[in-house]
């Protein structure tokens, strides 16, 4: 049914395109630059606890050698692991790791080496030499905090975006591949959501659900692929009418599949521009709402959680401030620079070589 | 255009409509209702679900979803947003009044301050391109654009309100301000003005201007212009009169879909500021679910935006005589 000829010609095609986008990418210093922070928060974000954990990355202990953050890794991020049961006594709530660090032979800590949860008696103090970015009100290290607050982040940024792309490529296509009443009924639709200040009608439904970070992230991806789909209608409107599209349906090819493996990574560009700076405003989104006190809920490490804390002690502890938004910034800046530049490394018009 | 026009406000009815059902049954299906908030401090439960059986009838909550919701549409058809269901017990349209002005000049002057600043950064910016405005002008714009709302708010506030204790944060006017004379009111007026306006221009300044310098870039290259310079007019006459008109009728969208994200946005900051405006009274009605109060906001906002779009729809036709809607 399938002639390989058209398939194979369109992958290779698109390879080429890609080649040539991701050439024109790196010869922007800011996108570069933004795609390592990207980058480097995905890294961190997987690897938290090797930064900061209340536990050795490394250590020798009664004549074993353990690695207890790198365990803790898999604990946080999966339930089970065949690697916590290998593990005591580290990584069990009733050992504490530091007061036992006379007894290990061989320790390598973590950078910052406290717990996000870790609770100290030292309430609400500036920045120290023990404390890099000082502590919050309940005694916690705010620098392990800000490191484990990536993770939510990145989680929040990509997960609601993955939904939205899910949603606005579908309807999208559909809408700008069959036309007719179909485009008409979805673009209605899109329009009905455009309209709802976004901000406000995630507020209500994140007061009809429980607020935890799979709530924040099903509600933003639900409300945030309006432009998502739109790109995607636009793109299909042009590419339906081209000769290989002609082709393909001529040979009896199927709509969905038409629609999804000729049309589709033909189409894909523009809107992963939009699905990069959707990720800025999800992380935005979620922080607003953090603040407010709707999103990831305490004692979780989120910079919403985080500003908000700070919001409420401005006037005793003026130094929690700045490391939250200054995350926020650096996160939001990234993604925006990544965007700018991967939209102008697509687009034909600032074509230049 | 009269007719389209007409068209496209028909086609805003089902819009409206939609808005509305979805609004309605969000905050209905949402957990706890007024009278349950109301009655939770009554201690003695067989008082407190007396009380509360009372409370649904008296506000009608007793009644299926659809009746409700289709009693509400006909209300709104005479435009009667109905009683807030907070203890208060005033019309929705009388607590909306109040809060409508504080937030609407704040949306007037963050975008007129967002435009009158962001038309000459942008038109000169482009005109000098890669000059040294152009370039450093670019580069804190850019920072300034990835800055959200509220978190350029907190820091302001802890450096410019509390620690050099310059402009007061909280609210829109002193405790004073009935004892003071009508300068010290105006004064009293502007420094609680300063931190917020200046928090929810600054986003849009910046997108702004990197708009006008985009757009300006595009236009200068034209031909048109050429053809200008060629007349031998002057470099002003050409970049305003030739270059900048031209790039009016992309900021005229702009303005239009800016609408909702202004609105929407000023949840936050308002509740940041303690700002009595229509955000914060969206919040507290939510969080009361005060569900006259929270459909009336909705749907009013959703209306504006509507109509936000109209208007920048029909500006394009008014700036370009080449676009047509007939």
């Amino acid at each position: 049914m399938t002639d390989p000829a058209p398939t194979t010609s369109t992958k290779r095609q698109s390879q080429a395109f890609w080649r040539v986008a991701w050439r024109r990418f790196r010869r922007s210093g800011r996108g570069v630059a933004g795609l390592l922070i990207v980058l480097g928060m995905l890294l961190l974000s997987a690897l938290s606890p090797l930064v900061a954990t209340n536990q050795p990355i490394l250590c020798k202990y009664q004549g074993n050698w353990h690695f207890p953050a790198i365990v803790e890794i898999f604990q946080s991020r999966t339930a089970r692991s065949h690697w916590i049961n290998k593990a005591p006594p580290f990584n069990l709530p009733q050992f504490d790791a530091k007061a036992h660090a006379r007894e290990f032979e061989f320790a390598l800590w973590p950078l910052i080496p406290y717990h996000e949860y870790e609770q100290t008696v030292n309430f609400l103090q500036p920045p120290s030499s023990r404390h890099w970015l000082g502590t919050d009100e309940l005694g916690r290290d705010v620098a392990a905090r800000l490191v484990h607050g990536t993770t939510v982040s990145v989680k929040v940024g990509f997960v609601s975006m993955g939904i939205a792309v899910l949603i606005g490529v579908v309807l999208g296509a559909a809408a700008g591949y069959y036309g007719g009443w179909v485009d008409v009924l979805i673009s209605r639709l899109i329009e009905v959501v455009i309209c709802f200040p976004t901000f406000f009608l995630i507020l209500s439904i994140m007061i009809w659900l429980e607020p935890n970070i799979i709530n924040v992230m099903i509600v933003i991806g639900l409300t945030r692929w309006t432009s998502i789909a739109r790109y995607a209608r636009g793109e299909f409107l042009k590419i339906k009418n081209s000769d290989y599209v002609m082709a393909a349906r001529a040979l009896g090819i199927g709509h969905t599949r038409i629609m999804f493996r000729h049309i589709l990574p033909n189409s894909l560009a523009p809107v992963l521009v939009t699905v990069t700076f959707g990720i800025a405003s999800a992380i935005l989104i979620e922080a607003g709402l953090s603040w407010l006190g709707f999103g990831v809920q305490a004692p979780a490490p989120s910079w919403g959680n985080m500003l908000r804390t700070a919001y409420d002690t401005l006037r005793i502890a003026p130094h929690l401030v700045y490391p939250p938004c200054v995350a926020i910034f650096i996160a939001v800046l990234a993604y925006n620079l990544v965007g700018d530049a991967f939209r102008d490394a697509i687009d034909p018009r600032v074509h230049r070589d | 255009m009269l007719a389209y026009t007409i068209r496209r406000v028909l086609l805003a009815v089902p819009t409206l409509i939609g808005i509305s059902l979805v609004t309605f049954v969000i905050i209905n299906l949402a957990p706890g209702d007024p009278a349950q908030l109301m009655t939770q401090q009554i201690q003695d439960p067989r008082i407190s679900n007396r009380v509360y059986e009372q409370l649904r009838e008296y506000y009608g909550l007793d009644r299926p979803i659809h009746v409700r919701y289709v009693e509400w549409l006909g209300r709104l058809v005479r435009l009667d947003f109905g009683t807030s269901m907070s203890t208060d017990n005033r019309p929705v349209m009388d607590k909306i009044k109040e809060r409508l002005w504080p937030t609407m000049s704040l949306a007037i002057l963050a975008i007129g301050i967002s435009l009158t600043l962001s038309i000459p950064i942008g038109v000169y910016a482009a005109h000098r391109q890669n000059g040294w405005f152009d370039t450093i002008s670019g580069t804190v714009l850019y920072a300034l654009y990835s800055v959200p709302s509220y978190v350029m708010a907190v820091p302001l506030i802890l450096l410019v309100g509390v620690q050099w204790n310059l402009l007061p944060f909280q609210g829109m006017k002193s405790d004073d301000y009935e004892t003071l004379s009508a300068a010290g009111k105006a004064w009293d007026l502007v420094r609680h003005y300063t931190l917020i306006t200046f928090c929810m221009s600054f986003g849009s300044w910046a997108y702004y201007s990197r708009f006008v310098r985009q757009n300006m870039l595009e236009v200068l290259k034209q031909d048109y212009i050429r053809t200008a310079r060629a007349k031998g007019l002057g470099e002003k006459r050409v970049v305003m009169k030739h270059g900048f008109f031209n790039t009016m009728i992309p900021m005229l969208t702009l303005l239009g879909l800016l609408l909702p994200d202004i609105i929407g946005g000023s949840v936050i900051l308002e509740v940041m500021f303690n700002w009595p405006g229509m955000g914060r009274l969206l919040f507290e009605s939510i969080l009361a679910r005060d569900y006259p109060t929270v459909m009336a906001i909705s749907f009013i906002t959703a209306a504006l935006v509507l109509l936000g779009t109209l208007l920048a729809d029909l500006g394009y036709a008014f700036a370009d005589p080449r676009i047509t809607y007939d």
